[in-house]
């Protein structure tokens, strides 16, 4: 009985990579999500809508279509994909680095949401405040935006690491399902399911990816929580 | 000090103001929505749509001629919001030094231990801000804004959110600003008694327009007879009698003693300032009346045709004291130019807030 528990080396392989990739994903993309949040919450600038759509475009459109529209830019042979290749050396399709960029993609709309609620849950006349005491818009930013968006923050990339976990139809599109490179948790998972006797392997992957799931949630509900009270005056 | 000259457009409203100031404090006094705040925005460089020229000691802030626009950040203007706006994330202290840390070195005039002994606020240092009353938070942002060492303090309404206890405990605090530490404030309000306690000059608004500018005496008294709610007239005590039993003061006053509502520090300045509408009139004065502030007069003015009108009473020693009554009591009591009478007030209708140094 322990033994049908037991995780394969196979599968810690698919555990440790699907790890890999979330994290390198979520850190990679953070950066990028607060400046498009705080642009979509605070700016005010022409296309605002357009860029608005293209931010949420992942989370509403097929994943298929959005791993193959990654495979058409970032491809070897790809607008963007050549050019990262020549200029550094830095290569999407078919690696892990490929899986990761996909998840980022996905995640993307999730962080942005998260932190454009907790943006805007700051009174603006708490940096203007900030403004008139002698602080550059950028150190308003630094000392006054990000520390009041910090829970935001954290439950955006909480939610983002969490949706990279899952990733499944973009990062197939786009890098296969090539084991210890793109096989992430549920390419692992779809290979049991196609192979006759995976079963137990499915059920076990499936258990752990449940598990970090809830916890990824609970943790991300617990900080939205912080948020709402430190958004507030009191 | 401040010399404004600007105009700003928005959907249903217009600002077109321009004033100067003096050293001191100078009130901007006006009803709600009267662009009092919008005057202060356009100050602090927060408002950017405007047009003008805006100069604060002499240095120009904005001239839209020019196009010239310099950024909040470097305005070297302390404000004052009137919910204090204080940094959820960081303690009191933190919260004090955010701008004095950013002030250079060289223009550091103010320093954190003068500030916390004005606000008296030195015990509250390491608390939390959540923490703290309506009073003390108004407090901090007031330190915090003044610690930058700023060419003009800006208050935007800092009391409206308080009720009465909490205002009184903190205009004394802004008095001593305006008298030891010698900053130009500008000060925004509608609370008539607070502009009349506190102001050297008076910046009065009225939908967007510049209605009056001068001295509070003469500034409060060009209101008309359609804001009879705002209406005040200002009397000047001669001597102050206190009355430690009764906990009352007996101000001199050559059309007769005005009784206080508590006790007044020595070398307060005696002046009161009394609504319109909680002054009665009375042809002679009643016998066994709870009323301790009976002032002789003659009647020097009727206006209004309405239910109300307002009544110009020329004091012993010539004073005017405005009275707000019905018309039928004035016809009743056959009131008109030159007739004598003399105005009652109770003292529970005077404000403390309207006399300096008066505590309860």
């Amino acid at each position: 009985m322990t033994d049908w528990f037991a995780l394969t080396p196979d599968e810690w392989v698919a555990i440790r990579l699907s790890l890999k990739v979330a994290g390198v994903a979520t850190l990679a993309v953070l950066p990028l999500g607060i400046v498009l949040a705080y642009a979509l919450a605070r700016g005010r600038f022409r296309g605002k809508a357009l860029l608005d759509g293209l931010v949420y475009l992942p989370l509403v459109l097929p994943p298929v279509v959005t791993g193959y529209a990654l495979l058409v830019l970032f491809g070897r042979k790809g607008v963007i994909g050549a050019f990262l290749e020549d200029a550094f050396g830095l290569v999407f399709s078919f690696r892990w680095t490929g899986a990761a960029l996909a998840c980022a993609v996905m995640g993307l709309p999730l962080l942005v949401r998260a932190v454009r609620l907790s943006i805007e849950a700051i009174d603006t006349r708490l940096e203007e405040a900030a403004g008139t005491l002698g602080a550059s818009p950028l150190r308003v930013f630094f000392t006054v935006t990000l520390p009041l968006a910090l829970p935001g923050i954290l439950a955006g990339a909480v939610l983002c690491f969490a949706k990279a976990l899952g990733e499944f139809g973009a990062t197939i599109t786009f890098v296969s399902n090539i084991p210890g490179e793109t096989q992430t948790i549920p390419a692992a998972i779809y290979n049991y399911t196609q192979a006759p006797g995976g079963d137990a392997g499915a059920l076990r992957l499936s258990l752990v990816s449940i598990a970090i799931a809830l916890c990824a949630l609970i943790a991300s509900e617990a900080l939205a929580r912080r948020t709402r009270r430190s958004g507030g005056p009191e | 000090m401040i010399t404004f000259n600007a105009s700003l457009q928005r959907p249903g409203f217009t600002l077109d103001a321009g004033f100067e100031t003096k050293a001191g404090l100078t009130a901007l006094f006006g009803p709600s929505g009267c662009g009092k705040s919008t005057v202060i925005r356009l100050i602090a460089g927060l408002e950017r749509k405007g047009r003008g020229r805006i100069t604060v000691g002499g240095r120009v802030l904005m001239d839209s001629a020019h196009r010239l626009m310099v950024p909040p950040h470097k305005r070297r203007l302390g404000l004052v919001f009137q919910d204090a706006q204080l940094f959820p994330h960081l303690d009191v202290k933190a919260n004090l030094l955010f701008g004095h840390a950013l002030t250079p070195p060289a223009e550091r005039k103010v320093g954190l231990d003068a500030v916390l002994a004005v606000l008296g606020i030195e015990h509250l240092l390491a608390r939390d801000v959540g923490s703290l009353s309506g009073g003390e938070r108004q407090r901090v942002a007031i330190g915090r804004a003044v610690l930058t060492s700023p060419h003009l303090l800006m208050m935007d309404e800092p009391l409206a959110a308080l009720d009465s206890a909490r205002k009184e405990e903190i205009l004394p605090f802004i008095e001593r600003l305006r008298d030891e530490m010698g900053i130009p404030i500008l000060y925004v309000s509608h609370a008539v008694e607070e502009v009349a306690r506190l102001a050297s000059q008076v910046v009065m608004l009225r939908e967007g327009r510049v209605v009056a500018s001068g001295p509070p005496a003469a500034t409060l008294g060009v209101l008309h007879a359609e804001h009879q709610g705002d209406i005040i007239s200002f009397l000047q005590g001669t001597s102050a009698t206190p009355n430690p039993d009764y906990g009352v003061t007996r101000l001199g006053h050559p059309a007769g003693d005005i009784t206080l509502p508590g006790l007044i520090d020595a070398g307060a300045g005696l002046r009161v300032v009394i609504h319109a509408r909680n002054v009665a009139l009375a042809r002679e004065i009643p016998p066994r009346t709870s009323l301790r502030t009976a002032l002789a007069g003659v009647v020097e003015q009727v206006e209004g045709e309405g239910a109300l009108v307002l009544v110009s009473l020329r004091l012993t020693g010539g004073e005017v004291l405005r009275a707000s009554i019905t018309r039928l009591a004035l016809d009743d009591l056959g009131l008109a130019h030159g007739v004598p009478a003399y105005a009652l007030v109770k003292t529970a209708a005077i404000d403390r807030g309207g006399v300096q140094g008066l505590r309860a």
